[in-house]
């Protein structure tokens, strides 16, 4: 499903728009710094733009470019620590320690 | 200096004379023996906590726990009267696992009408009767009353649901004790948005409790999770508790939150500036009733700084309140003595518009960041615990929960020794 057009800029990002966290943990460790880094880059100038496009529609009931987006911001969230902190996609010290998301309320 | 006041016995550990200063003993988390001693004297005779009301919402709405300390699966299920109960997830025929899918060790869930052996289709209805047999002519003379789902004690404070294999056992709110009856009314019920994450542990499951029930280890290993002048800051700081606590088997911890919001909010990333939320959770509160007065055992010292209380329900049950209103659970389910499942659920009041959903979102994957490196670095304590090259650890005062879960484990442990060779000899 594409963006809704004012998110056009985001479009070569749009494979980060993955609905469930195991999907999106999973991207993450399959991606380089240089690629998260690029996607943090255009999307978190857009977050604030996003929450407030997301809200103008019931929150129960948003349209499908706007689901799209809101899975696009998850994405972000998602890289936020190894751009922000770990400057990696692993979590340090984490070894093959796992913790796996089994129940989340899927947007 | 302490930056918090402590008890008149001069230590928290001290208040509690019964726990002692010593170094404590650690072959409790790596000895076999121990180990089945703790599935009979605790496993097998105190309520444990197998989720909340919630997952069960209508008649036939059931899940299956496994319970392999306890040696067993229990399936809990409400019934069509409403009521939820427990039973060995056992079929009365051969023997039977009940209830599973592709694979008997895996835990399931669903809603029915009834279940249905799937090996030779023994049914039995939700409050556990037996109601058909297949073929019931070729057995002799079996009374369908006889044969019904073992049931198990199971009753629901709160909303969560406990269950307990002793026939025996004190009720679950007696057991519970004065600290959790000073948790009720605390509205559990209004935040049913859960994120609940799943992993095995290569370590005994007190360790990991351990991890969880002091925070003298945060500044350390976490460490790099936050911006480099905070983290430096923490550091020097290091952990004081506003408060402990200790009722019965049970105990309780309570901090300050200083990230939530942050004084300044240079402390915190740039991610968290924007979605106003961080490992703390969101800061801004959720728009319901029950968090402004708080129930008496929540902020026992009454600070302003208050953060979160982290309650320690023995066993294997850990329950967090964190002052901007969402709570937390930790479960520890012995496997072995070397290893656990580690399950934790997340709960929030859900979502009114996306900078709230992403806000919980922000808060769970902070969570996760953090899980893992405390459950990585339980591996490596319990390989090292095993090589008995050292085996008495000074503990301080601020990780007193530590030194009386172990306290309260061995103890249950000698008591219930103690009891069965009394039984023997009066036999």
């Amino acid at each position: 499903m594409p963006l809704p057009a004012e998110f056009s800029d985001l479009e070569p990002y749009a494979d980060w728009a993955l609905p469930t966290e195991p999907e999106r943990y999973a991207k993450r460790l399959a991606s380089s710094m240089d690629e998260m880094q690029a996607f943090y880059d255009a999307a978190f100038s857009r977050l604030e733009d996003a929450i407030a496009h997301i809200d103008r529609h019931p929150w129960d009931d948003l349209p499908e470019d706007a689901r799209t987006l809101m899975h696009l911001m998850q994405g972000l969230v998602m890289v936020s620590f190894p751009v922000e902190v770990w400057k990696q996609a692993r979590v340090p010290d984490s070894g093959a320690a796992y913790l796996d998301l089994i129940v989340e309320p899927v947007v | 200096m302490p930056h918090f006041p402590k008890p008149a016995a001069g230590s928290w550990t001290e208040h509690y004379p019964e726990l002692g200063t010593a170094p404590v003993n650690y072959s409790d988390s790596i000895d076999p023996e121990h180990y089945e001693a703790e599935r009979e004297a605790i496993f097998k005779r105190t309520w444990l906590n197998v989720g909340r009301v919630e997952s069960v919402p209508k008649v036939g709405s059931y899940f299956t726990k496994e319970l392999a300390a306890a040696e067993t699966s229990l399936i809990i299920v409400r019934g069509k009267d409403k009521q939820i109960r427990a039973f060995h997830n056992v079929c009365r025929h051969r023997g039977n696992k009940l209830v599973w899918n592709d694979f008997p060790g895996e835990e399931v869930k669903g809603t029915c009408r009834q279940f249905t052996c799937k090996y030779h289709a023994w049914r039995y209805d939700l409050a556990g009767e037996l109601t058909f047999i297949q073929q019931e002519e070729e057995f002799f003379n079996v009374d369908k009353s006889d044969y019904g789902l073992k049931s198990v004690r199971c009753e629901v404070w709160e909303g969560f649901i406990f269950v307990n294999l002793d026939p025996d056992a004190a009720p679950l709110a007696e057991y519970l004790g004065e600290m959790a009856k000073g948790l009720e009314g605390y509205p559990f019920h209004e935040m049913t948005e859960v994120y609940s994450y799943r992993a095995e542990v290569g370590s005994n499951w007190k360790l990991f409790i351990d991890a969880f029930a002091e925070f003298y280890h945060a500044p350390v290993l976490h460490q790099k999770q936050a911006v480099k002048d905070e983290a430096d800051k923490l550091f020097s700081y290091g952990y004081e508790a506003l408060h402990y606590k200790l009722d019965g088997p049970h105990s309780m911890i309570s901090s300050w939150g200083g990230m939530s919001p942050p004084k300044d909010p240079s402390m915190v990333k740039p991610i968290e500036r924007v979605l106003r939320s961080g490992l703390f959770g969101p800061w801004d509160r959720p728009d319901i009733d029950g968090l402004d007065d708080l129930p008496e055992s929540l902020n026992p010292a009454r600070h302003k700084a208050w953060g979160s209380d982290s309650f320690v329900l023995f066993p294997n049950f850990m329950l967090l309140i964190w002052a901007p209103g969402w709570y937390l659970t930790y479960h520890y389910w012995p496997t072995g003595v070397d290893k656990h499942v580690f399950e934790s659920s997340l709960y929030f009041v859900p979502p009114k518009n996306a900078r709230e959903r992403l806000g919980h979102e922000l808060a769970a994957v902070t969570f996760k960041e953090y899980a893992l490196q405390d459950a990585n670095t339980l591996e490596a304590t319990q390989t090292m615990l095993k090589g008995r090259a050292v085996t008495d650890f000074p503990l301080n005062d601020q990780e007193i929960l530590l030194r009386h879960l172990h306290k309260v484990a061995r103890d249950r442990v000698e008591e219930h020794q103690s009891k069965e060779h009394q039984d023997a000899a009066a036999r």
